[in-house]
């Protein structure tokens, strides 16, 4: 029996690990103030080229012919990438985890669909004569309509932002235009609601704007592997990207990184990376691609708009009845990450609050504005603020205190969520109560007993079977099975389907849900 | 393209080499010298990155035209240490948890060493406008606030 000597090592490490309360400084603390950590451009290579890329100043036009015999003959140039020489000029990135269509080229073929687009990649000996031989390109552009509204996109007759998305949509499961979320039936609700109160919200795109721009550095290295020095914040996600788009294994690259000056979302579309390696590959040189602050901001995705509108019907003692949400996600041209952030923001519907009628749908539009992507919580934070902000007005509507309103609403474990799951491991009370603590906002006393266990607690870590609505019964095949289908044969007669769970039920009002006065306030609602 | 000639001090030692016309001190800095503290971050002197003292005086090395350092003193993060030994305000932002990704922390240490160099005992408020042409992203201004006022006490201490 082999074993490590890991008394060797024990000085190292203290395998209690007990961290908790104390300050434990970064390994790369050293290097941050010395100013040795190596950002990815801080490797200066033998011969490096570098890259810069023409982008369109169009939001949406044709391209009708791309010139660039005069830039190819400018000083110090050393090769032009276009759009054809790119081995799979078409990707998502979420395509590695089997989502979504291929809808965004590396470099623009046909048209562009948004101001700050890529079209063509100069390799030059320097930043300056890359810029040079790049005003020598000659673009004939055939602007087009341009929609930069959510709505507006959704309408007949907008102008199809991208071809692979016809109706100006992510298309879910290849055959749904949004993401809904159906639970009880709010239109019963807003008929028995006290008041009703509905109210739009608009977000702006949002800029991580990191410190260090996005880029790269790659390399030709021995046995035709190429090393590249990336800022991205997801190493092997932008390694297996650009081996999809350079159409190469992935073994071929050897990416190093994990120092990023700033990234907060804006460093995982792998922006950079695919060109730098082309460029490596066809001029077997170094190549560095890096972006300006200007083109950080221009090209470089936001978190994206989001518009929101909300209708909530509200009790006068403060119970929430029916909450319906309807909302569109500026994806820019290209889907990135934006209809990830969909199925993330209607998850989270209809906020961490108990609400016994919700209805959602939330779409995940196209339009000619710059592709948006992750960001710090991206589809749920600009929901949350809308969602809270509402909370707000619906606590001044009913003349309520904001705090205690939250806790009125909060779900508590037991409850029963929008998606059919049982809370769990619930805190939000406890939560409002210490924000509270912590703003000297004064709570009644028997809002600060309140808890959002059940019965003193309990497990709460399990995670409770997703109840199912009943499912048609699906016909069994009977085509003739082939022959190197080694399993047995479906019978005819299908045994029975085992029972899907059942639907939820009601549930009694639970008592220890806090003070006694609050649960008469609560009635039947709680299932 | 013409080259121009050049000579400074760079942390302390002289320095020659050949820049082409129009180079900023940034990239004579990086490219020519291999001095990899000053970062790039906007290249239009809106971020603090590319600070650098020239003749002691904080300057934005991304503005700066590389000819017009010649003859004068360039110091940079890399010759802020003393040997092995950490300047205090180093021990001080390390202390004070005073750095995240770490790409604006060469620009702060600069923009604090100027203000300590001519005020060695800075009010709270004089230390948030000595850094206010320097962006932090990772938003840790409180800690960096803390740490040059850490550091400035601890030099008082020494004296």
């Amino acid at each position: 029996m082999l074993e490590l000597r890991k008394d060797i090592f024990a000085d190292e490490r203290d395998d209690n690990l007990k961290e908790i309360g104390k300050g434990t400084q970064r390994q790369d603390m050293l290097g941050h103030v010395t100013g040795t950590s190596t950002y990815f451009d801080d490797h200066k290579l033998q011969g490096m080229l570098h890259l810069k890329v023409l982008r369109s100043p169009h939001a949406h036009a044709r391209l009708r012919r791309i010139d660039t015999m005069e830039a190819e003959r400018s000083s110090g140039v050393r090769r032009i990438i276009r759009g054809a020489d790119v081995p799979r000029n078409l990707n998502t990135l979420l395509s590695l985890i089997n989502f979504g269509k291929d809808d965004e080229p590396s470099l623009a073929v046909d048209k562009v669909r948004y101001k700050g687009e890529p079209i063509v990649a100069i390799v030059a000996d320097s930043p300056r004569e890359a810029y040079e031989a790049m005003s020598k390109v000659r673009v004939d552009y055939e602007p087009l309509a341009a929609v930069f509204d959510v709505e507006e996109a959704l309408k007949p007759g907008a102008p199809v932002v991208n071809e692979v998305y016809p109706k100006n949509t992510f298309i879910y499961h290849d055959v749904y235009d949004h993401q809904k979320l159906r639970f009880g039936d709010v239109e019963r609700g807003f008929a028995e609601a006290d008041h009703v109160l509905e109210q739009r919200y608009q977000m702006s795109p949002i800029e991580h704007a990191p410190t260090e721009t996005n880029g790269s550095i790659a390399a030709p290295d021995t046995n035709g592997r190429y090393v590249v020095y990336t800022s991205t914040q997801a190493l092997f996600f932008s390694l297996d990207t650009c081996a999809k788009i350079l159409d190469v294994p992935s073994n071929t690259f050897h990416f190093i990184g994990g120092t990023v000056g700033g990234g907060f979302g804006g460093k995982v579309d792998t922006l950079t990376e695919p060109l730098a390696i082309l460029g490596a590959m066809l001029t077997g040189r170094p190549v560095r691609y890096q972006l300006g602050r200007e083109e950080e901001m221009q090209f470089g995705s936001p978190r994206g708009a989001e518009r929101i509108y909300i209708k909530d019907g509200v009790m006068r003692d403060g119970r929430i009845v029916a909450r319906k949400i309807r909302a569109y996600f500026d994806s820019g041209a290209y889907t990135r990450l934006s209809s990830y952030a969909v199925v993330k923001c209607v998850a989270h519907l209809p906020g961490p609050y108990t609400i016994p009628n919700v209805h959602g749908d939330v779409y995940c539009v196209f339009t000619n504005r710059t592709p948006a992507t992750a960001m710090r919580g991206f589809g749920v934070t600009a929901m949350d603020f809308a969602l809270e902000c509402q909370m707000d007005k619906l606590a001044h509507l009913i003349g309520i205190d904001p705090m205690e309103f939250r806790i009125l609403n909060a779900y508590r474990d037991g409850d029963m969520k929008a998606h059919r799951r049982e809370a769990k491991n619930t805190a939000l009370i406890e939560c409002v109560q210490v924000a509270a603590e912590k703003a000297k906002w004064p709570l009644r006393e028997e809002v600060k007993r309140m808890s959002s266990r059940k019965d003193g607690g309990g497990s709460r870590a399990a995670i409770s079977p997703t109840p199912r609505e009943p499912e048609p019964q699906r016909a069994v095949a009977s085509q003739q099975r082939t022959t190197y289908d080694r399993a047995p044969p479906a019978p005819i007669h299908e045994p029975p389907p085992t029972a899907p769970p059942p639907p939820p039920r009601p549930q009694a009002p639970s008592p220890s849900h806090g003070a006694t006065r609050f649960s008469s306030v609560f009635g039947t609602r709680r299932r | 393209m013409t080259k121009t000639a050049l000579q400074f001090r760079h942390n302390g030692r002289d320095v020659a080499l050949f820049v082409d016309g129009g180079v900023n001190l940034l990239v004579a800095l990086r490219e020519s010298i291999g001095d990899m503290t000053p970062k790039f971050g906007c290249g239009q002197g809106g971020c603090g990155a590319c600070s650098v003292l020239i003749d002691g005086e904080l300057h934005l090395s991304c503005l700066t035209l590389a000819e017009t350092v010649n003859g004068r003193s360039v110091e940079t993060l890399d010759g802020l240490k003393d040997g092995p030994n950490l300047h205090p305000l180093q021990r001080a932002f390390m202390e004070q948890f005073a750095a995240q990704c770490g790409y604006c922390t060469p620009g702060m240490l600069m923009a604090a060493k100027a203000l300590l160099d001519r005020n060695p005992s800075p009010t709270r408020a004089e230390v948030i406008e000595a850094i206010s042409g320097n962006i932090c992203r990772c938003t840790g201004y409180e800690p960096i606030v803390n740490a040059v006022l850490a550091a400035a006490s601890s030099g008082r201490a020494r004296a």
